[in-house]
């Protein structure tokens, strides 16, 4: 049977990363804000049903995009609220949020299944897009594509380089700290959260406009937990996240070309080494820094300024 | 504006109401979804809340089979529960659950067909290993080299489920099921079953771990030097230090119960109630146990409670499906709303509500 | 005895004899595996059951219950079904099979049908439908369809169904056209649209032109629409919405008869045990139209062979046909008993990769 193109594989992995790259950048960004929401599953599938109704009844892929932001900040928010100020358990609610999104969305989705999205069309980038070979390959995506990779340097740029970044990763690291000079935490990790459910919207959004593109129940399939083994495969860092989710899509991608060219391999070892490898990230990181892993240190705590 | 004023203890008073108000508003809430679906809500309120209980024709049954599903469920959450309180946080019970049914079953399959009443003793003693064992992955790393124990204990999740529906197809399939994924049937197998104990209640030797589980807790934590070590760690892991409480010690105590428990349920869930191993055996008990752990307030009895409550909105839902024709989602949505306004509500045990005057935040 | 169970007694006493003043209507009761709406399996069983009860209108009282999870869930679904009082329960998945046994023991008065099994007792039937005779059609299809003279198989489980499946639509394929090959990627899942889109995309990057599938979203069909000169079958259902191209013919599941069939013969208490395994000439397994895509005579051959297993002439499964490692399976006009076909796990000779264990 034949081989492989690696060219062609690139470009198939490009478009099965977008949504775990899109939804774990968000998540990054809320980590990074000091805050575990284990919800993201829930949010992506809310994103991809609302995005789903909004592309369908309007007939604009765009606005369907921009309503599944709008949709994953909202329910984010639900998460927000609960624990910045009523102070709720983030692990608790996070699992909750995940159980309240599924239900939601098949809810509001039951009279859309079996439809088709309208289309989302492949831009076509002056020059780039003619390079030989690799303009086809690199340059021929959908507009969310190039979208999640301008995310990806802007969420770099604007965690290492602004003002905001610098308080928001202050806010994660010491929220006492952050607060005793003047900083308002909760809001600030109240945008983080928002920020974040806007981007696991758009990644579901992703699956159901682009990817799929129709509608059905439970279309994430555990896609949101991977965004958030992916955060941690990438020690909270965007370029890293950028890398682990080409990594994490590719090995499925690749899994799926292997046995497609007619190659033995042990499908279930391989969908099992993400997860493995994520581990052995995390336990490399933890080693080499004596204890202080890369990880926000205050990932996961109730902040309640006492008065 | 309205600030939140730490109480100096939590209030016995809210502890009592804040179920009772969240379980009130989600009826509320939910009845008004349920009529917007058209369907009449006081109807779709009372068979999700009464008929699993009192109604003459499903009661009889219902009522034990709130055991058998809260069982497994109280008994993962108990053994997390002592983790949390010390700061401890094992959110991979599903893993330790799956693996604790996987190695327990493997050995009632290799004992096949061996009638002696050995045989499900050593599947117990399989189905704790299992669990404490997987469980022993995180605490170990956490140990040695300080990893996160949330993240390898979730990671170890999908590995977990990964080689469950390896199993089921492969080293565990039946010989003489036709080719089809899934063990043989450990039920229809005496030595190795784990049956109802006496007919008609739904007690099986899950739901008396579970019960013995809740007790052995309370002893723990109200009794015990580790109890007492357990609430200074997550109260102040410095003071526990200064104390004289070895941090490593108890990392590895509290996540190896938990596995343990966990991987107990699994055993007891894989012999009993599912009576097989299959590729979607892992129904999500180990992540439904930790919204009950923190529903229960991480209170032995208070699991115990939440686990029954969860359990009723399961069956109760179950009924008002076929009954009424609600869509499972609506089921999930009112589930998952219960759950926001519980956590949401928890507040008020730990905080009063002051008016004040505006200041600098 | 307490009052409230006396009232409670006279209660139901009063209801069922008002009920059967009113011509009790005969209550049947339905459980999926998957949302009803899920485009594939349990949508279609969905469907054909809406089909049964305009058949039977107010003469049927309709229970269904969707997204039960195989296993201990399944079993106190049935049961609360059974008590109340519904008169057949049909259980729409093969995990279902030990569940509905122990249920059916305890309600010996219920009857129970049970898809896709091969368990059955006094009160519980089974049934199932010859796929693989649709497959069969479509290798034919698949087989002269093809320029690269590469297929491609999306296989959910290595189970004797799906197995049955491919085997059949191989062996077909092989027929008319010797130089053909078929690629088989197991995705161990029934349903997950993204990761049967990934599949399709991958069979296509490496060079297939026909793609088949066991799975049950219309993902793969949207991947080769999107993809140009690509062909795929719709499953279970017709999946017409995607035809001329790339759709160019389809297996559908047909249960309504059936389900009409076995709930008249509860109403007329004439409902025995059956182990029911109806193909394309009982109509339960469907070909749906085939489209203009195809060249007249592939078209008309294909509608042949299809018609010839209808009548029983043909059997897809006939000798002279070699296991995968070259060993003698059916010698020259031996037929597959259907034990056989019920637990077949090997490949035939010509498939390359290994079915996973």
């Amino acid at each position: 049977m034949g081989s492989i193109d690696p060219l062609v594989l690139l470009a198939a992995i490009m478009m099965a990363s977008t949504p775990i790259l899109l939804a774990a950048l968000g998540e990054m960004v809320v980590e990074r804000a000091g805050v575990l929401n284990l919800g993201v599953e829930g949010m992506m599938i809310t994103g991809a049903i609302v995005g789903f109704v909004a592309a369908y009844e309007s007939g604009s892929p765009t606005l369907g995009f921009v309503t599944a932001a709008l949709g994953g900040a909202l329910i984010s928010l639900l998460f927000g609220v609960l624990t910045q100020f009523l102070m709720s358990n983030q692990v608790a609610t996070g699992l909750a949020l995940t159980l309240f999104g599924l239900g939601l969305s098949s809810l509001i989705g039951q009279s859309y299944s079996g439809l088709r999205a309208p289309l989302t069309p492949d831009l076509h980038i002056p020059v780039l897009s003619d390079l030989p070979v690799v303009g086809r390959v690199l340059f021929q995506h959908d507009a969310m594509v190039y979208v999640a990779l301008a995310l990806v340097v802007g969420v770099w740029a604007f965690l290492k380089f602004t003002r905001a970044g610098l308080i928001l990763r202050a806010v994660g690291e010491s929220h006492d700290a952050a607060h005793a000079l003047g900083y308002r935490v909760k809001l600030v990790r109240l945008c983080a959260i928002a920020f974040g459910g806007a981007l696991a919207g758009l990644g579901g959004a992703y699956l159901s406009l682009v990817r799929v593109p129709s509608w059905t129940d439970g279309m994430t399939a555990g896609a949101g937990w991977i965004a958030l083994a992916l955060v941690v495969f990438a020690s909270w860092k965007a370029f890293r996240v950028l890398a682990g989710a080409y990594l994490f899509g590719g090995i499925s991608v690749l899994q799926l070309n292997l046995q497609a060219a007619g190659s033995k391999v042990p499908a279930d070892l391989l969908s099992m080494s993400p997860f493995l490898a994520t581990i052995l990230v995390l336990v490399i990181i933890s080693a080499r820094k004596k204890g202080a892993t890369a990880a926000p240190a205050m990932l996961g705590r109730v902040f309640h300024a006492s008065q | 504006m309205i600030t939140l004023v730490k109480r100096p203890t939590p209030s016995r008073l809210w502890i009592v109401l804040t179920p009772l108000v969240a379980v009130l508003l989600t009826m509320v809430a939910g009845a008004a979804l349920f009529a917007m679906l058209g369907k009449d809500p006081i109807e779709a309120i009372r068979t999700i809340f009464w008929d699993p209980l009192f109604n003459p024709q499903f009661a009889a049954y219902s009522r034990p089979q709130l055991l058998v599903k809260a069982g497994p469920l109280i008994l993962i959450a108990i053994g997390l529960s002592l983790g949390f309180r010390a700061g401890i946080w094992n959110i991979g019970a599903e893993g330790q659950y799956i693996m604790g049914a996987i190695c327990g079953a493997a050995v009632g399959l290799a004992a096949y067909p061996i009638d002696a009443w050995w045989v499900f003793a050593a599947m117990v003693l399989g189905g704790l290993a299992g669990g404490t064992a997987w469980a022993m992955i995180p605490a170990v790393l956490r140990v040695a080299f300080k990893t996160n124990e949330i993240l390898v204990s979730l990671m170890l999740v999908y590995v977990a489920e990964n080689l469950l529906a390896s199993m089921a197809v492969g080293a565990l399939r039946n010989p003489e099921g036709g080719g089809f994924p899934g063990s043989r049937n450990l039920s229809q197998y005496p030595a190795a079953a784990n049956p109802e104990l006496i007919a008609g209640t739904g007690m099986h030797w899950g739901v008396v771990a579970a019960f013995i589980a809740v007790i052995f807790a309370y002893v723990i934590l109200s009794r015990h030097m580790l109890g007492f070590q357990i609430r200074l760690t997550g109260q102040s892991p410095r003071a526990a230090r200064f104390a004289g409480v070895n941090a490593a010690r108890l990392i590895l105590i509290c996540l190896g119960i938990s596995g343990g428990l966990a991987g107990l349920a699994g055993l007891f869930e894989v012999s009993g109630p599912a009576g097989q191993i299959s590729i979607d055996f892992g129904s999500g008990y180990g992540f439904t146990a930790i919204i009950v752990a923190f529903l229960g307030r991480l209170n032995p009895i208070g699991i115990l409670l939440a686990g029954l409550l969860m359990a009723l909105t399961y069956i109760g839902g179950e009924l008002a499906q076929f009954m009424l024709g609600l869509p499972a989602s609506a089921i999930q949505v009112f589930q998952g709303m219960l759950l926001m306004f519980l956590l949401a509500l928890d507040v008020l045990t730990n905080y009063s509500l002051r008016w004040r005057k505006r200041e600098t935040a | 005895m307490s009052i409230k169970t006396i009232l409670a007694s006279a209660t139901v006493a009063l209801s069922l004899s008002t009920a059967a003043f009113a011509q009790d209507p005969t209550k049947v009761g339905f459980v999926y595996v998957g949302p009803v709406n899920d485009g594939g399996w349990s949508q279609h069983h969905h469907e054909s059951v809406m089909e049964m009860k305009e058949h039977f209108g107010d003469a049927i009282e309709l229970v269904e219950q969707a997204s039960v999870p195989e296993g201990a869930d399944a079993e106190r679904v049935f049961t609360q079904m059974a008590l109340s009082g519904a008169d057949v329960i049909f259980a729409t998945s093969f995990g279902y099979m030990d569940p509905i046994i122990n249920v059916a023991a305890k309600f010996p008065d219920v009857k129970f049908e049970h898809a896709t099994g091969y368990k059955t007792a006094e009160n519980v039937g089974v049934y199932s439908a010859r796929f693989y005779e649709g497959r069969a059609v479509e290798g034919l299809l698949a087989g002269e369809m093809t320029k690269s003279n590469k297929i491609g198989y999306i296989g959910s489980f290595p189970i004797p169904e799906v197995i049955r499946g491919i085997n059949a639509s191989y062996l077909e394929a092989k027929k008319v056209n010797p130089d053909v090959e078929m690629s088989v990627v197991w995705l161990n899942t029934w349903f997950d649209p993204a990761k049967e889109a990934d599949a399709a995309q991958a069979l296509i990057d490496n060079g297939v032109d026909v793609v088949l599938q066991h799975t049950d979203s219309t993902a793969p069909q949207i991947t080769a629409q999107k993809a140009g000169d690509v062909y795929t079958f719709g499953q279970a259902a017709d999946m017409a919405e995607f035809a001329p191209m790339p759709r160019i013919s389809s297996i559908i599941d047909v249960w309504a008869p059936y389900y009409i069939e076995r709930v008249q013969a509860v109403i007329d208490g004439t409902w025995e045990s059956d182990n029911t395994w109806d193909g394309i000439g009982a109509g339960m397994v469907g070909i749906g139209e085939i489209t203009d895509a195809v060249p007249a005579d592939v078209k008309a051959d294909a509608e042949a062979l299809r018609d010839a297993i209808a009548a029983g002439d043909y059997h897809p499964f006939t000798g002279p046909i070699n296991k995968q490692d070259g060993s003698v399976w059916l010698a020259e006009g031996e037929v597959a008993d259907d034990g056989a076909l019920a637990g077949l796990n090997f490949y035939v000779e010509g498939l390359t990769g290994d079915i996973p264990q």
